[in-house]
C-alpha cells in the first residue's frame, strides 16, 4: 500500500517500497497557473534530497522542483512533453513528473503527510 | 496566492481586483493583479478573440502646460511634438545624453497642454527630470487622483459603441476622444500594449469602479492581469521598460527609428542626439529582435544567445510563451551582422542550447484601426 508525502517546497512523493512517483501538488500548480514546459530529469540520475530535479515553466517564469528525498531516477513522465498542462488539470495524478528508485527510506521521516500539508499551506496564505 | 504587504499602493480598483479573485502581486510598488481565476493563458486568448480589461492605474498620469510646451519638451525628447495635431497621440522617449533611454511614454496633445502617461516604475524619476530640465515656467503635474484602464481586443470598439455615449467608432488611431460611460466623463485615447485595437481609459479614481464595472457588464469584456499583459506585448513585438529598453540602449538599437521624427532627425536638440544621428547614418553594433525558439522549452530575460560555433553574439531581454503561436518566442539585443531575419541562433538555458530563429517583429500583426 503506497503512501503519500509533501514537502515545504510543495512537492509531492508516492512511496510503495522504495519505488516512489514524485510530482508538484495542487496548491503549487494553482500558484504558477498555466504550465507551458516541463523539463524532466533523465533516466538514471542519481539525486541528493533537496537537489533540482525538474523544471516546470509557467507563462511567466521557470520554477524548480526538488528531489523530495535521495535515489535514482527510474523514468520521466514522458506525457508532458506533449501535453504539461496536464500538470494544471491533474497535478496529483496524471501530471506527474518522475518515478524514482529511494537510496534512503529513512528521509521520509522528515515530510509532511497529506493532513499537516494541508495546515501548512493554509498558513501560507493567512 | 497571499496578500501582498501593506506598504504597497493601491489603485482605486483594489476591491474590485480582490472581488473577482485577482492574484495580486507587488508591482512598481503597487499591489496589481497577474492574473484573474481564468488564467493567463484564457486571458490572453480573451484579449485577442474579443476585449480583455486591464487596470493600468499604477501607470504615471502628468499634464504638462505653459507658453511653447511642445518645444520645451522636445528638449527632452526625439519625437515631433510642435507638429502634433490637436487630439492626436505620439510615442516617444526620454532619452539620457549617451543616447540611451529613461522611459518611454505616450504623449497627447490637448487643447491647452500636453497629457503624458508614463511608466509606473518611472514616474519619480520621470518628474524629476521634468522638473530639472523643463524651464521654470512650464507646469508639470502628476494627476494622482486619475486612474487609467485599458480595454484591448478586436471587439473593443464595439464594445464602446453600446456603452459608450459620445463615442465616434470612426475615432482615429492614436487619438484622444471624451465620452461618458455610466455617466462618467472620460478620457478615450485609441491606443494600447497588446497589437490590438483598444483604447486607453482616464477618468477619476473615485469613479472607476463604476467605469470598470459599467465595461465588464459587456458580454465581451472580461478582466485581464498584468501575466497576459506581458505575454500579448511580447507578442506584438513592445518593448518592456526596464528589460527591452534601458538607459543603456539607443533608440536605433532598440529598432524604435521610427519615433525619431523626420525634423529631430536632422536639427537633434534632445539629449544624446549626436550619437543617435551617428547611429540613424549608419548600422548600429547590435539590434533588438524577435527569436522563434524551435522546442517547447522558453529562454527567458538574461539567456545567452549564440551563433552556430557557439559564441555570444547578443542576450535575451523578454522570453516566454506565446499562447497565440503555442511555442516560446523571445526578444533581444543581437550584434551586428547577426541581427538579419532567417538567421539560426541557439539560445543557452540551463546548459542546453535551444534552436531558435530570427524573426521580424512583431510576431503576431498588430491590428490597429487604421
Amino acid at each position: 500500500m503506497s503512501k503519500l508525502y509533501f514537502t515545504e517546497d510543495h512537492e509531492w512523493i508516492n512511496v510503495d517500497g522504495s519505488d516512489a512517483i514524485v510530482g508538484i501538488s495542487d496548491y503549487a500548480q494553482q500558484a504558477l497557473g498555466d504550465i507551458v514546459f516541463v523539463e524532466i530529469p533523465e533516466e538514471g540520475r542519481a539525486l541528493a534530497k533537496g537537489d533540482e530535479a525538474a523544471v516546470v515553466e509557467s507563462v511567466k517564469a521557470a520554477s524548480e522542483v526538488y528531489a523530495p528525498v535521495s535515489g535514482t531516477v527510474v523514468a520521466g513522465n514522458s506525457a508532458l512533453e506533449e501535453e504539461p498542462a496536464l500538470v494544471n488539470t491533474a497535478s496529483q495524478s496524471d501530471g506527474w513528473f518522475f518515478r524514482m528508485q529511494l537510496s534512503d527510506p529513512a528521509e521520509l521521516e522528515g515530510l509532511m503527510d497529506e493532513a499537516a500539508y494541508a495546515t501548512y499551506i493554509q498558513g501560507l496564505d493567512g | 496566492m497571499s496578500t501582498p504587504d501593506a506598504t504597497l499602493q493601491h489603485t482605486a480598483l483594489y476591491n474590485l481586483h480582490q472581488e473577482l479573485g485577482a492574484k495580486l502581486v507587488p508591482f512598481a510598488g503597487y499591489a496589481m493583479p497577474v492574473q484573474y481565476p481564468a488564467g493567463i493563458m484564457a486571458e490572453h486568448r480573451h484579449t485577442r478573440e474579443k476585449a480583455g480589461l486591464f487596470d493600468v492605474s499604477h501607470m504615471g498620469q502628468v499634464i504638462l502646460s505653459g507658453n511653447n510646451v511642445e518645444a520645451a519638451l522636445e528638449k527632452l525628447v526625439p519625437g515631433n511634438i510642435v507638429d502634433l495635431a490637436p487630439g492626436r497621440i505620439r510615442y516617444s522617449l526620454f532619452t539620457n545624453a549617451q543616447g540611451g533611454i529613461l522611459d518611454d511614454l505616450m504623449i497627447t496633445r490637448r487643447q491647452d497642454d500636453l497629457f503624458l502617461v508614463v511608466n509606473a516604475a518611472c514616474k519619480t524619476q520621470d518628474l524629476e527630470h521634468l522638473r530639472r530640465y523643463l524651464h521654470a515656467d512650464i507646469s508639470i503635474k502628476l494627476l494622482t487622483t486619475q486612474a487609467l484602464l485599458a480595454l484591448q481586443g478586436p471587439c473593443a470598439a464595439a464594445v464602446m459603441e453600446r456603452v459608450a455615449d459620445g463615442f465616434n467608432a470612426a475615432q482615429p488611431f492614436m487619438s484622444m476622444a471624451s465620452v461618458q460611460i455610466a455617466g462618467v466623463g472620460c478620457d478615450i485615447s485609441r491606443s494600447g500594449y497588446t497589437g490590438e485595437d483598444g483604447f486607453e481609459i482616464s477618468m477619476p479614481s473615485d469613479q472607476a469602479e463604476t467605469v470598470a464595472r459599467a465595461l465588464l457588464a459587456d458580454r465581451d469584456v472580461a478582466p485581464v492581469g498584468l501575466g497576459a499583459r506581458d505575454s500579448l506585448r511580447l507578442e506584438a513585438g513592445l518593448c518592456l521598460y526596464g528589460h527591452d529598453i534601458t538607459s543603456e540602449t539607443t533608440p536605433v538599437e532598440a529598432a524604435l527609428s521610427w519615433a525619431i521624427g523626420k525634423r529631430r532627425r536632422m536639427e537633434g536638440g534632445f539629449p544624446g542626439a549626436d550619437i543617435i544621428q551617428q547611429q540613424l547614418t549608419g548600422m548600429a553594433g547590435r539590434q533588438r529582435v524577435g527569436i522563434r525558439l524551435g522546442g517547447r522549452a522558453p529562454a527567458r530575460e538574461g539567456a545567452e544567445i549564440v551563433d552556430k560555433d557557439g559564441q555570444v553574439i547578443g542576450r535575451v531581454t523578454s522570453g516566454g510563451f506565446s499562447p497565440s503561436m503555442g511555442c516560446p518566442i523571445a526578444m533581444g539585443y543581437v550584434d551586428a551582422p547577426h541581427f538579419q531575419a532567417g538567421q539560426n541562433v541557439g539560445l543557452r538555458v540551463r546548459q542546453k542550447t535551444l534552436p531558435g530563429q530570427i524573426i521580424d517583429l512583431p510576431f503576431i500583426p498588430h491590428r490597429y484601426y487604421r
